[in-house]
């Protein structure tokens, strides 16, 4: 990995030949090796990797609550971490309010009182990621997505300027997955931080990430931005997928109709229609001896089907698809 | 921590700083002897002439300040133990620490009158006994620790804790065998549980020991909240984490020992009280939890003496038999109500 020559004044977090793994008395297992990675301001970076390659001892390793086994992590000056991690609170009787003070913890004595500026700063945070309607909630009335939310409003509190989170989007559904990946792309912009996000989530990463880490089979780490990497083959490399290809972002299916079909038209619609097409075993060719046009008449959609001598239209890609079958 | 909830909290505290005052008072005037209220009032602020001067300076206020004070220990170290588990079900008799106190007491109670002169002289006093039930509750609760950090498990914890306190017992059990009848005596009616066999000297003695320990849990009220969080996130929110564990260790058995030393293992306090604490005020706040449960746990146990001294009139049930009872069915509502583990 080639460090951008005018990233030596930005980074805030650098390892220097970080091994990191596990040691379990003389024998140890190493997860990664010689790592040479740096997370700089405004950048929000997705780590990726197949499960269980060691994501989430990387992230621990970087903030410090697990020693390497070689190398070592530094931060630039006033620079510090807060995490979301994957750890459950076990504790679901405290309001989503206490549980954001904690990021407060750190600058308060053991008083633990808050002051005006710490009230301001849980306010803001909670602000951020759209809590403001459960701040009065206890935890144990959440849904997966919301406790989410608001493990990341704490972390917010802590004003860090760096900000690792270890699967935030596990076991969500799409739209609480979007919304989280949305708000973490905001973050890194309006407040400058460096995000780094452990994920497995390919087609999230791909749109939100400045740069992407990609953990790879020989204990290292692959860097680039998403576009790059796609194009290069690392990502086949390393996923091998199994009939999905990422350059076209489409799950491979078999032409197993035997028969060209030649679609016009304009827009999503036309996208859509050839997806459905592709699924049904049809090839999409232009100048075959089938053809569909999509017409837009007073509002209404027309899929116009020309074989042979027949000409019909359709109102739906399902009596289209019926109608082709037949 | 919201504005609301403290006011709730302050109103909480308050109520139960009155329910302290008056089960104190009720203590102070109960007993096998009937004493006018008035006197009692003249005797306690000091009227010498008042012929019951004595009882109540000898016999009434020393047993009301050891309730008060066993209260407050052994509902705050399982508080802390609940805490530092993360298990709702930890407190100091169910980990063995009143057994491993118990044990110590033992070799020393038993053995101080065979033994050396060091062991006999250090029996004989009420720092030694403290220290023998402190060091007791530090040797299960390292045992414990050790345990937990090779379990994750809940129940497993909790298990190994039974077994050790059943160990501990067993061995107190062997001990007893061997000893001599007058020896015996005296221990048996300690391991019941008792508020009435201490004097000013073992007053003074665990009211210090109380005092180092409350302040070393105020001194970690913070940890202890980022301890809710998972040692994960405690460390990652700038608490030392092994460093805060040493201190509630300390504290809780040095709180728990002393406690055990004088009125013997009294069952279910530790357990009972930061629950009931949690259901009046909703909140896993320890800068709230933890005055309340000091208070709780007094009058918990002042109630508790006053139902044994109501029970009979000539001599009083063991404290033991009247905090189980109460104790019991707390342990049984947090298993069914709490499948998952709300601290």
């Amino acid at each position: 990995m080639e460090a951008e020559p005018d990233s030596k004044e930005k980074y805030l977090l650098k390892t220097q030949k970080l091994t990191l793994g596990y040691k379990n008395g003389e024998h140890s297992t190493i997860l990664f090796e010689d790592l040479n990675l740096s997370l700089c301001r405004g950048e929000l970076v997705c780590f990726m990797g197949p499960n269980g390659i060691g994501k989430s001892t990387l992230i621990r390793t970087l903030v410090g609550l697990q020693k390497p086994l070689a190398g070592k992590v530094s931060l630039s000056d006033k620079a510090d971490v807060a995490v979301v991690l994957t750890d459950k609170v076990s504790s679901l009787s405290m309001s989503v309010y206490d549980l954001v003070a904690f990021g407060r913890y750190p600058y308060l004595d053991w008083r633990i009182q808050l002051r005006e500026e710490d009230k301001n700063i849980i306010n803001r945070a909670i602000t951020l990621v759209h809590i403001n309607h459960l701040e009065n909630k206890k935890l144990y009335e959440l849904s997966d997505g919301q406790m989410q939310m608001v493990m990341i409003a704490r972390a917010l509190a802590q004003e860090t300027s760096i900000l690792l989170l270890d699967e935030p989007t596990a076991h969500l559904d799409l739209n609480n997955r979007v919304e989280i990946m949305n708000i973490l792309r905001r973050l890194s912009r309006t407040t400058n931080k460096a995000i780094l996000i452990a994920t497995h989530e390919l087609d999230l990463a791909l749109q939100t990430a400045d740069l992407l880490w990609l953990a790879t089979s020989d204990k290292t780490i692959h860097t680039g931005i998403p576009e790059d990497l796609v194009l290069d083959g690392s990502f086949d490399k390393i996923f091998q997928f199994k009939g999905f290809d990422l350059k076209t972002g489409k799950v491979d299916h078999e032409t197993h109709r035997g028969i060209s079909i030649q679609l016009q038209g304009e827009g999503f619609e036309v996208l859509w229609t050839k997806n459905a097409l592709e699924r049904s075993g049809y090839q999409i060719q232009s100048g075959a001896s089938v053809s569909i046009e999509l017409i837009h008449e007073d509002k209404a959609l027309i899929w116009k089907l020309k074989k042979e001598t027949l000409t019909a239209s359709y109102y739906s890609i399902r009596e289209l698809l019926n109608a082709l079958s037949a | 921590m919201k504005t609301d909830l403290v006011f709730s909290g302050t109103k909480v505290l308050l109520a139960l700083g009155g329910l302290l005052l008056i089960l104190s008072f009720a203590s102070i005037s109960m007993g096998s002897l009937e004493i006018p209220m008035n006197e009692t009032i003249k005797a306690l602020f000091g009227e010498k002439d008042s012929r019951w001067y004595d009882i109540i300076w000898e016999f009434r206020l020393p047993r009301t300040l050891t309730c008060i004070l066993a209260g407050i220990a052994l509902a705050s170290s399982g508080l802390m133990m609940q805490t530092l588990f993360r298990n709702p079900l930890a407190g100091p008799d169910v980990l063995g620490l009143s057994s491993g106190a118990s044990l110590l007491v033992a070799i020393l109670i038993l053995g101080g009158n065979q033994g050396t002169n060091f062991l006999a002289q250090l029996s004989s006093s009420p720092w030694g006994i403290a220290l023998a039930a402190s060091l007791g509750s530090g040797l299960v609760f390292g045992l414990v620790i050790l345990a937990a950090q090779k379990i994750r498990d809940n129940v497993s914890l909790l298990i190994i804790g039974l077994m050790i306190g059943a160990a501990a017992s067993s061995l107190v059990m062997t001990l007893q065998f061997i000893s001599k009848a007058d020896d015996l005596q005296a221990f048996v009616i300690w391991t019941m549980g008792s508020v009435g066999g201490t004097g000013w000297g073992e007053i003074n003695v665990l009211t210090l020991i109380i005092i180092a320990g409350i302040a070393i849990t105020f001194g970690s009220l913070k940890s202890l909240n980022a301890l809710l969080l998972g040692e994960n996130y405690a460390q990652s929110l700038g608490v030392n984490v092994q460093r805060s564990r040493l201190f509630i260790v300390f504290s809780t058995c040095l709180m728990a020992g002393a406690v055990t030393a004088f009125c013997g293992p009294i069952a279910f306090v530790g357990l009972a009280v930061p629950h009931l604490v949690r259901i009046v005020l909703s909140t896993s706040n320890h800068k709230i939890l933890l005055p309340a449960v000091m208070m709780g746990g007094a009058s918990l146990i002042l109630f508790c003496d006053i139902l044994t001294q109501l029970a009979g009139r000539s001599q009083s049930l063991p404290l033991n038999a009247v905090t189980s009872l109460i104790g019991a069915p707390v342990v049984i509502w947090v298993v069914m109500k709490s499948r998952s583990s709300k601290i």
